[in-house]
Parts: structure tokens; sequence; C-alpha cells
């Protein structure tokens, strides 16, 4: 079996998954659905595997290899059909994607243990994942909006899996609204190329672009500008970002595969992807690195005030992003790639264990009311801390390398990159900062009451569920999180998922040492052959200077949060008190969120109120509607007077009748 | 005589039917007035006839006899009809059948 | 000869029609369009419709209009009121219009058939040999057809006009009608949606009523 057919094989084998999953879901036993899917994904990974030995058989130039099943719409102007292109991109994002996702299954099957929606939880995740792998795997641009939609309406549903709870489905519609404005920028944005190069099929366009526009022509320009669009909604960068922290509202495993480690990452591989058309528009790459710049700063500030837990990573997430956009957008393709793959890993693992912290708790999830687990939890604090160290960027975890690859990067290319560059070295600081913040408040100081029970073995359970935001009471029927509560360390499944992660996250980073081995770079070279700007060679010696310049400050951020949290206890709030204005402001997010109140949601609503009040009751009811009721009425009321019941009335119109139509023929016959 | 003066006296016959339908509110002189009309074509065809020499013409005639025959059986029964049922025999009182 | 004989069965026609539609009473009426039909008959032999004038007197003035005398007398019906609609001019005016009309329709047209005495005699022309040979060979089908047309019309007139109960009067016969139930999917659209209130508006119903209001029905539908 060739290449191509184990590439087909790696999104089929999660469909596969989901439609068993969907069709006997109200017949699987126990937590067999759960086993089903997390199989479907693992042999998803291992065709990857597959994939990617068959490609590094093949010479360089021959590792780009298209697939077509069939033609969707094939005419002079455009040929879409279903293809899918297997090249080390792809593959790379496929590995990762179908890796981690196996982790999380994995871990899904006793985290979501005894919640009453099981089943559908596992093949809404297999849903997921196979529309993930269409997005990665596809081979032009009707397949990338195919998955790109698809993955939207899986956001959609595992955020809202929890359907009872208004908070959840509240999110799960912001997550889709804001995706949807995203998806009409891609839409648009493929159009304006697909205009001038007359093609959807990736190769085909990106071999056309050099001939079809020139440097920074408006139309090229705009359409990568709509592409970024679709990329920062998708990937939650400034000013699209306002979705992230609400989608925390779904299960934790959920955040850890969506949010975390792939589906946030369809805006970088967007970018990467299109990479010769963003080369032939500079001005859009520009746009995206500062819009990734921008965000990883207000993402970083925010996460430092943030009380709960989930919402600290889902704002570092956001951050993390940002470093990779700017890369990618700027030219450091396999520098931000693998920043996404290290990415995935410690992210993933974090969240995980933030579930594991969040099922000690029972169900709790403010930094507010946690404290001092060291003891009772220490498998989670181990993971914890590996995945805060790569977080942060300390040697020799795999954070440290792919986060100094990307700043080595921009600071090579100099000018107004340098600026970026050094931004993401004061974002670097602050994810020092805010990361430990969070392990120090959770798992140091005095343990709190759940964490005693725990240590004498006894997993604390909140008699009445709670929302964990708002405080509303709950139930634990279907559409409300089941009643069990788990942690890594009593169930194997977390553990192993965990530890994998945990293992990844520390040595992920020998695949580019720099000095040393170039492995990402080398395997993904064949994709971006025909780039400009990726075969800057950064010279190793600059590259370990960054390097040691990152891991200074990575140890900085460290100590600061050592001292604000561990060492003077009282310092922080004091801080509080004293910059409290600062403290509201990042608090509420900078106001983003009352920002696209005012800009968007109030004039659409008025827009709408508008439109009933007036143009549809008035224009529409009133005029069309009832001028046709009135029309007809009239009509039938004249043709009504006609209808008297009177014979002879009847009589005389018939011989009228038959007199004129005599008349006719008599006229018409002389 | 010439065949055209039997056809003035059949279109003459059949305008002073008519004349009788529209004016007349007794159903009974209607349905006479309405045989009068049935005539005057059953001249006119037996006119034609002898104008082209065919017998056709006569059978044609015959049979609208037949036809007569029958809507007179009908007519006359729906006015037994309305009789039994005290109901006025006036057609201009016979008026609910309106829109 | 036949000139004067037309001219006096022409003139008794037509005195006989305008007596149909002037007459104030039917029966009067009935013997103007008797007059007519034997003058008629006239016409039709000096046509040489031997068999169709025979045919006039014996059945149409003979058997219909016998009918028609039957019915006049047990229908009555008087002196018609006077009073009456814009038709009692327009009637006149729009029965000239076309006679008119038919008049220049007919002497104006191109027919040359019209100005002559009719086709050269055949011998046997008009007589009942040739008529029923016709009828029996090329106008077998109408034949037929007339006859079952007859069937329907004998039989429609009984069911017509028969009585319905057999015994009882017309009056109660006409509020059984209005009170008793309609079975399911008959009557108006009023009446089904109506039928609830009528059922409920009539009192206990009689005894004769064998059509009891089944319970189940409530509203017809």
């Amino acid at each position: 079996m060739t290449a191509t057919t184990f590439g087909w094989l790696i999104p089929l084998c999660p469909l596969v998954g989901t439609v068993i999953i969907s069709l006997g879901w109200s017949r699987l036993p126990g937590r067999a659905a759960g086993w089903i899917g997390t199989a479907a994904i693992g042999l998803s990974f291992a065709c990857s595997v597959v994939v990617v030995v068959s490609l590094l058989g093949k010479s360089p130039e021959h590792r780009q290899l298209t697939s077509a099943l069939w033609n969707y719409a094939v005419t002079p102007g455009l040929d879409a059909k279903m293809s899918i292109l297997v090249d080390p991109l792809s593959v790379f994002m496929a590995l990762v994607v179908s890796g981690v996702s196996t982790l999380i299954h994995l871990y899904s099957v006793s985290y979501m243990n005894e919640d009453r929606g099981f089943n559908r939880y596992f093949a809404y995740l297999n849903f997921f994942v196979f529309s993930m792998l269409v997005l990665v795997m596809a081979g032009n641009f009707v397949l990338l909006i195919v998955g790109w939609a698809f993955v939207g309406a899986a956001s959609y549903l595992l955020i809202s899996f929890w359907y009872r709870r208004t908070t959840a489905t509240r999110a799960g519609i912001k997550a889709f609204v804001i995706n949807v404005v995203g998806d009409v920028g891609l839409v648009l944005g493929t159009f304006f190329i697909l205009r001038h190069t007359g093609t959807v099929d990736f190769l085909k366009t990106f071999s056309a672009v050099h001939h079809v526009f020139h440097h920074n022509q408006t139309d090229l320009v705009a359409g990568c500008l709509l592409l970024l669009v679709g990329a920062f909604a998708k990937s939650a960068q400034v000013p699209l970002h306002t979705w992230l922290p609400d989608a925390m509202e779904g299960p934790t495993p959920v955040s850890a595969l969506i949010h975390a480690a792939t589906m946030v990452t369809a805006g970088v591989y967007l970018i990467a992807r299109m990479h010769p058309l963003f080369e032939e528009a500079p001005t859009a790459g520009d746009v995206g690195a500062i819009g990734g710049c921008l965000t990883l700063l207000i993402a970083a500030t925010i996460a430092l005030v943030q009380t709960d837990i989930k919402r600290v990573i889902a704002y570092s997430t956001m951050s993390q992003i940002g470093y990779m956009i700017m890369g990618v957008s700027a030219g450091a393709y396999s520098a931000g790639l693998f920043h996404l793959m290290t990415h995935a890993f410690f992210k993933a693992l974090l969240f995980m264990a933030a579930g594991s912290l969040i099922g000690a708790m029972a169900g709790e999830q403010s930094l507010d009311r946690m404290g001092g687990f060291r003891k009772a939890l220490p498998f989670t604090f181990g993971c914890f801390l590996v995945g805060g160290l790569a977080l942060s960027g300390l040697p020799p975890f795999s954070g440290w390398l792919s986060k100094d690859d990307i700043i080595g990067f921009l600071d090579h290319r100099g000018g107004g990159f340098l600026i970026l560059g050094i931004a993401g070295y004061v974002g670097a600081l602050l994810t020092g900062i805010y990361t430990f913040r969070m392990i120090f408040r959770a798992f140091f100081g005095e343990p709190v009451d759940q964490a005693r029970e725990l240590e004498h073995g006894h997993l604390a359970h909140a008699e009445v569920p709670r929302n964990p935001m708002t405080g509303e009471e709950e139930d634990t029927e279907i559409g409300f999180p089941g009643p069990g509560h788990f942690v890594a360390e009593r169930e194997v499944p977390m553990k192993i998922a965990m530890g994998s992660l945990a293992v990844l996250a520390m040595i992920g980073g020998v695949l580019q040492i720099p000095g040393v081995d170039r492995g990402v770079q080398r395997f993904l070279a064949p994709s971006f052959a025909t780039s400009k700007l990726a075969h800057t060679d950064v010279a190793s010696g600059t590259e370990w200077v960054g390097l040691v310049i990152g891991a200074a400050i990575a140890i900085l951020g460290i100590a600061i949060a050592y001292r604000l949290w561990v060492v003077r206890p009282g310092a922080p709030i004091e801080l509080r008190q004293r910059l409290a204005p600062i403290h509201r402001f990042l608090s509420n997010k900078w106001y983003f969120d009352e920002l696209i109140d005012v800009l968007v949601v109030r004039p659409a609503l008025l827009v709408g109120r508008v439109a009933e009040s007036v143009f549809e009751r008035i224009v529409i009811g009133g005029g069309v509607t009832g001028g046709t009721i009135g029309i007809v009425r009239a009509g039938s009321a004249a043709v009504r007077r006609w209808q008297t019941g009177f014979l002879r009335y009847y009589a005389a119109a018939m011989v009228l009748a038959m007199g004129a139509v005599a008349l006719y023929f008599l006229i018409s016959s002389t | 005589m010439a065949i055209g003066w039997y056809l003035t006296v059949s279109a003459l016959i059949f305008a002073i039917g008519a004349a009788g339908v529209l004016t007349r509110r007794n159903p009974l002189v209607i349905l006479l007035c309405l045989e009068l009309m049935l005539n005057a074509a059953n001249l006119a065809l037996v006119a034609f006839s002898r104008m082209w020499g065919g017998e056709d013409g006569q059978v044609f005639a015959l049979i609208v006899m037949v036809v007569a025959a029958c809507e007179v059986t009908v007519g006359l029964g729906l006015i037994v009809a309305l009789y039994r049922r005290r109901l006025p025999i006036d057609v201009d009182e016979l008026n609910e059948l309106h829109g | 000869m036949s000139a004067v004989l037309f001219f006096i069965a022409a003139i008794g026609a037509l005195t006989g029609a305008i007596g149909v539609i002037t007459l104030r009473n039917p029966f009067y009426s009935v013997l103007a369009l008797v007059v007519h039909l034997i003058c008629l008959a006239v016409l039709f032999l000096l046509l040489r419709a031997e068999f169709v004038a025979a045919a006039q007197v014996v059945v149409y003035a003979g058997a219909v209009m016998v009918l028609y005398v039957f019915v006049v007398a047990y229908v009555g019906g008087g002196e018609e009121l006077a009073g009456g609609t814009a038709l009692r001019i327009l009637g006149p005016l729009f029965a000239i219009g076309l006679a008119v009309e038919l008049c220049i329709a007919m002497l104006g047209s191109a027919l040359k058939g019209i100005s002559s005495k009719g086709a050269p005699y055949v011998l046997g022309f008009g007589t009942p040999r040739h008529i029923g040979t016709l009828f029996l060979t090329k106008y077998l089908f109408p034949f037929e057809v007339a006859s079952l047309l007859l069937l329907a019309a004998a039989v429609g007139a009984v069911v017509l006009a028969r009585r319905r109960r057999g015994l009882e009067s017309e009056d109660e016969e006409l509020e059984l009608r209005i009170r008793a139930p309609r079975p399911v999917y008959t009557g108006t659209m009023a009446e089904a949606a109506g039928t609830r209130a009528i059922e409920s508006a009539a009192p206990e119903p009689e005894a004769e009523a064998e059509e009891a209001p089944e319970p189940t029905h409530t509203g017809g539908w």
C-alpha cells in the first residue's frame, strides 16, 4: 500500500470510530465507546507513522504526493476534487494531532467515566479528530474549508457538551459565531486567490503564485488578510479571541485537545501551508506577525490575574499560539511548527493535570480555594511541574528550545522583527510568572480541606454539584457532569496518558537542537522548498546566545513568582491593592468583551429590531402579504357580485355571450 | 318557398324563446320557452336537411326531440319537488345558490 | 299553394310562440305551445320531413305536452306577480338583438342553397324507411345513447319527485331533516362545524329519530 493510501486511512479511522459509536451509542456496554474511540485514533496514529516512514524513504523532491478520490466540480476555472496532499507538513501535523488525541482519548476514558453522556462524548471527540485530520490532510482549498467548518462544529458540540448548563451553551454559541466570522474570512480569501489562479489545488496554486501575482498585489494582500482573519478566529488571536476563555466550559479533556493542542493550531497550520502566498504578500505576513505579538502580550498579562485555573491555562494557550503565529508569519516555519508540537505536549499535559486537580477539588476550579496539594497529589504535581517548566522555557525542556527557536529567528531577521523578538522575551518573562503563580498557589501553602482529606485517602465529594463559574445548583443526570471525580493518582489510563506527555515534554526538544540536529527543519524542508525565508540559517552561535537569554528570563520569572507566592504570601495582595486599577483592567480581560458588545452585538441587535418592527411588520406584513390578501379579497368580492343566484340574470348573460360569439364569427367571416 | 324563409322563422322563434326565458318568473313557463328554442333549432335542422338532400338533419332533429323530452321530464320533476317542499315557484325567490 | 300554407303555418307558429311568452296563466301558455308545435309540424311537412312531423305531433305535442299539462294542473301556478327587474325591458331587447343578428348571419351568408328550394327530391326522402335505415346503420350509437338518456331521465324524475318517508307529513319530514344529526363527512362545512351547536340546541331527540346522535360524533369530523 502506498503512502497516499495510508494518507486516506489517517482521517478514515476516526470517521469509522464516530460512525460506530454514533450508531451504537445506546447499545455499547460500559466504557466500550471509549476504548473504540481510543483505538480508532491509535490506528490513525499508526498510519501516520507509516506514512512518515514511507516519506523518509523517498528522496526529498518526491515527498509531496497528492491523491484524489473523486471530482466534486471540475470545470474550466475550478477544479474541486476530493484530494489529499501527503507531504511532510501535513504528515507532521497528522502525527501531532493523532498522537496527542490518542493520549487524550485514553485520559477521557477515566475522566468521563460516570458521565451520562459518555458515548456521545466519544462520538463527538472522534468526529473532531476526523475533521482536524481532514483539515491537515486536505489537498485543496475546498477540503480545507470543509475540515475547517467541521472542526468549528465539533468545537461547538463539545463546548456545550454539558448542555443543561446555561454558561456552557452560551459559550458554545459564542465560539461558533466567532468561528463563523473566521470561516467567512477563509472562504472570501480563497475566492480572492482563486479568481486569479483559477485553481483550488494547493500545489497548483503555489506554483502559479509567482506567475499570477506580483509582489504585494492588492488582491493577494486582501486574500491573505482574509485568510488571516480565518486563522485568527480559529486560533483565538486578538481581536477574535474572546471565545477561548469561555470555551473552558467544556470538559477538561476537550480543553486539552481542542483548545490547546489541535484546533487552535489550525490557524498556524494555515499560515504555514499558505507560505508562498504570504511570502508574495509580505504586508499580510507583517500584519500576522504583529497580531501574534500583540496577542501574546495581552494574553500573558490577563493570565496574571485569572483565578480560574482552566482560564489561566487558556490564556497561556492564546499567548503561546501568538508566538507560533508570529513565527510562521515572519518565516520561521519549522520553528513555529516545532513550537506547535512541543506546545501540544506540555499544554495538553497541563490541562490533564488541571483536570486531575479539579477532580480532587470535587469540581471546584478557582485558585482562591486551592492550596497545598503537594502531598496529596504527588503525580499531578510532578506533571504540573514538568508542564510548567516546559511552558516557561527552562532548559532542557522542550519548550525552551522551541520558543527560543522562534525568537532567535525573529532577532535574526532584524529590523521591525527585532522588536517582536524582544516582545517575545517579555512574554516569556510573564509566562514564567503566571505559570508558577498557578503552580505555587495550587500546590504550596496550607493544604485546604479537600487536600487534607485526600492525604488521608478520601477523595472529596461535593454534596450539591454546582456550576464552578456561577455557583448554581445542578444535578448529575445527563446534560450535567456525572457524579464521579477522578484523580490521576488513582486512575491508570490518566497516569499513562499524563506520563507519556510528561516524557515527551521533557525530551521532545532533542529533535531540534541548534548546532546539533535540525530534525524538524530537515523533515519539513520539502514543504518549504520554494520559500525564500525558510532557508535563512541562523548561525548556531547566535542561536545559543538567544537560548541562554531565554533560559535566564525563564529562571527570572520563576524566581519572581516564587518570591511573591511562596516566600511572602502577603505580597501579592498588597501589590494588587496598590495597582488596583491595572488589576481591574486585566481582570476584565482588557474589556474586549465589552468592546465587541458595543461595536458588534448591539448594532446587530438594533438592526434586527428595526428590521422586525419596520420592515417585517410594515412592508412585508402590511404591504406584501396584506396587499396580496387585499387584492385577492377585492377581486373575489367583485366576482362574487355576479353570482346573484337569479336564474334569469344567468340566462341573460348566456344570451349575451352567445350573441357576442356569433357576432365575432359573423364579423370575422366577412 | 326558399329555404331561407324557414331559417328566418327559426331565428324569430329562437329569439322569442330567449325573450321568454329572460322575462318570465314561473319556472314552468321558462321551461316552455326553452322548448320553443329547441323547436326553433329543430326547424333549422330540418330545413338544412332539405337543402342538402340528406336525412341526417332529420335524424339530428329526432335526437334533439329525445333530449328535449328528457330535459322536460327532469325539469318538471324538479318543479314538483319544489312544490312538495312548499317553496315558492318563482325563480327570483329561489336564489340561495349564490356567492 | 305551398306558399300560402307556409305563411299560415309560419304565422301560426309565431303567434303561438308569442302567446307562450306573454300569457299570464301558465296553462294558457301550455296550450299556446301546443298550437305552436302543430304549426311547426305543418312546416316540417312542407319540408318533406314526414317522419319528423309525425314524431313531432305524437311525441312532442302528444306526450310531452300532456306531461306538462299534468304538472301544471298539480303545481298550479296562478297569476304571476307584477313587478320585476330591469330584465323586463332588457330581456326583449336582447332577444331582438339576437334575432337581428341571426337573420343577418343566415341571410347574409354565402350559403348558396338558401335561396333555392332545396335539393332535387329523391323518392322516399324523409320516409320512416330512410330514417330507420340511418338510425340503425350510421347513427346506431347515438340511437342507443339516446335510449340510455331516456332511462336516466326517467329514473331521475322518479327519484326527484318521490316522497321520503311515505306516511309522515311534509312538515315533520322537513324538521327531522334539520334536526337529525348528519353522518360524518356529509353536509356542508358550516353544518359540519356547527352540528355540535345544532345538536346541543335541539331538545331530546324525538322517538321517531332512529338515527340517535352517536355519542362519539362530536363535531362531525
